[in-house]
């Protein structure tokens, strides 16, 4: 502990001057991010035959998914008030940030637990860069998110069946609404991540959320209070999952909206607070 | 354990011994084995209380969303679907949670890593086949694994007031079930494994087999509710002996015939893939060449 004391001078600095930085550079993290997937993307397109392996599994996943929903469909006609093609807009938003999670979100997450258990975090705060930045864009699987594409394409047939359709309007919050949805589930990751500075070994943290996540294949609705307002707050699958699909199926409020929102921004708020807390205790390989 | 490897092996060469001596030494010895196995299973599973219930918080989201789905569905037509109401769905997948438990088995994946960092070389030196060590050693974790599980039971069970009538013959029937369920399954994984000797994309055909078990075990759905074409293609598969008949057999009230005749399907399938396990592995052993010993 008495190397903490040294480290944790050494840990303020590369934290404290990008944050200067960002200010007059709000791209930065676009830019490093952009930088950092081109270096992903090649490593990555060197081994193409896992595109076919993640295709296959993407395709057994959705023709599972399909079967569900027809089993579900040949005993009823509505789930929850949702109808089928209802559902398959709830299955597209679910396969996409799925997706969204499994290229971006996860690996970076998973990198970072891994870089803590063997201090080899140094490096990267040794770096003139904001912390929180760099461990949450250096990794990005170019195959994985093979799934974004296949959300995306359920989403529009889902879309092509709904009687409605969708205004410009709609898609717009829709976008929103899924962007918030990404941003509270990163979140939501760092900071159970961050935890890792005390925890160290969360290698069934994966399975955990892998299991949970599987909730957000039917509107978070359906469930028993306690847990739809787990689903929501505590784990935000309902936020980044079922408020999407309420956008493009016009059940969105606008107070849903707005929760949506000030519940991103002060979580974002809360977990940029933990983490620097977190990186405190964080005492390096050679302390 | 060293103490209880000698044991097995010594009675297949204790020609001198009568039979009935041999016999006997040889069941001692194969017991001693599984208990020292199962205790260091417990001793080391122990330790990892958060992990193991991490694991078994993300396993019983599984169940509970399809129970809630179903248990929708069947209040939506009037209380029941495919002759489950919703407290008989509850009582389906409860139960489910503890077969799940009893029926994980050592995962394909591993045999990735046993081949490519050498630690199989290690396996097979030992005197005794190496599936014995991966089933005594995941039976005893479930030692560890139920003591865990039955908190989580208990907050299902008031949450979702199933509706369970059971009688002493099914409990019966359910114990030695699961303990079929999970030989059964321990077999067809470790078979699934062996894959690995052979190619190393292994994740498209472990794919294929779990998702024809998801959708043909009762792990997803009741078998009843799938349709007939599907329930009979189910009845040459093995799947539904390791999950939705066990689940049946302890609250489904079959009639004892049917009880009888799962656990006679169960130890035939046992019989016919332990065999082709026997075969497999000596064909797998054969490709094997280990690096740097």
């Amino acid at each position: 502990m008495a190397g903490a004391g040294v480290n944790r001078a050494d840990d303020e600095r590369p934290d404290a001057a990008p944050r200067f930085d960002d200010r007059r550079d709000l791209l930065r993290p676009l830019r490093l991010f952009g930088l950092f997937f081109r270096v992903g993307a090649l490593n990555e397109l060197q081994y193409r035959a896992n595109l076919a392996v993640q295709l296959f599994q993407s395709g057994i996943a959705l023709g599972t998914g399909l079967i569900v929903l027809g089993l579900v469909f040949g005993q009823t006609s509505n789930l929850g008030g949702w109808s089928q093609s209802e559902l398959l807009a709830v299955m597209g938003v679910h396969i996409l940030m799925g997706g969204i999670i499994n290229s971006a979100i996860q690996p970076n997450m998973e990198r970072l637990m891994t870089d803590v258990r063997q201090g080899t975090l140094d490096f990267i705060l040794t770096k003139p860069e904001d912390a929180q930045v760099m461990i949450s864009v250096r990794e990005f699987r170019i195959w994985q998110a093979v799934d974004i594409v296949v959300g995306g394409i359920v989403l529009a047939i889902a879309v092509s069946q709904l009687q409605a359709g969708i205004g410009v309007g709609a898609a717009l919050i829709f976008a929103l609404t899924l962007f918030l949805g990404a941003v509270m589930i990163y979140c939501f990751w760092l900071l159970v991540t961050t935890a890792a500075f005390w925890v160290i070994r969360m290698d069934e943290l994966h399975e955990l959320f892998e299991g949970l996540y599987q909730s957000g294949r039917w509107p978070v609705t359906i469930y028993p209070g306690w847990l739809r307002i787990s689903l929501t707050f505590l784990v935000p699958i309902g936020f980044a999952v079922t408020v999407p699909a309420e956008a493009l199926t016009s059940r969105l409020t606008v107070e849903t909206l707005a929760l949506a929102a000030a519940f991103a921004a002060v979580l974002f708020l809360v977990t940029r607070w933990f983490w620097r807390f977190g990186l405190r205790h964080y005492s390096g390989a050679s302390a | 354990m060293t103490s209880a490897t000698p044991g097995a092996p010594a009675a297949g060469s204790s020609a001198p011994s009568t039979l009935d001596g041999g016999l006997l030494a040889a069941i001692r010895g194969w017991i001693g084995f599984y208990v020292t196995t199962m205790r260091l299973a417990v001793t080391a599973q122990i330790q990892y209380r958060v992990s193991n219930y991490f694991y078994m918080i993300g396993m019983i989201a599984e169940p509970v969303i399809y129970l809630v789905v179903w248990s929708t569905v069947a209040r939506q037509q009037g209380g029941e679907v495919g002759g489950f109401t919703p407290g008989e769905f509850a009582a389906y997948y409860i139960v489910w949670t503890l077969v799940r438990n009893m029926n994980i088995a050592l995962t394909p994946y591993a045999w990735e890593e046993r081949v490519r960092g050498g630690e199989l070389a290690g396996m097979l030196l030992r005197p005794v086949h190496p599936i014995h060590f991966d089933l005594g050693f995941l039976a005893g974790w479930k030692a560890v694994v139920i003591v865990l599980w039955l908190p989580l039971a208990a907050f299902l069970t008031l949450i979702f007031q199933p509706t369970l009538a059971i009688r002493p013959i099914d409990l019966v029937v359910f114990f030695v079930a699961i303990w079929g369920a999970y030989v059964l399954r321990s077999m067809f994984l470790w078979l699934l494994g062996l894959v690995t000797f052979w190619t190393t994309r292994v994740g498209p055909v472990f794919d294929i087999f779990f998702t024809a078990e998801l959708l043909l075990s009762g792990r997803l759905v009741p078998l009843s509710l799938m349709p007939d074409w599907a329930q009979q293609v189910a009845g040459f598969l093995p799947f539904q002996w390791t999950f939705g008949f066990p689940i049946e057999a302890l609250i489904g009230q079959l009639p004892p015939e049917q009880l009888l005749g799962g656990l006679t399907m169960q130890l035939l399938w046992i019989a016919i893939s332990a065999t082709i396990v026997a075969v497999a592995w000596r064909l797998a052993v054969k490709r094997f060449s280990a690096v740097g010993g």
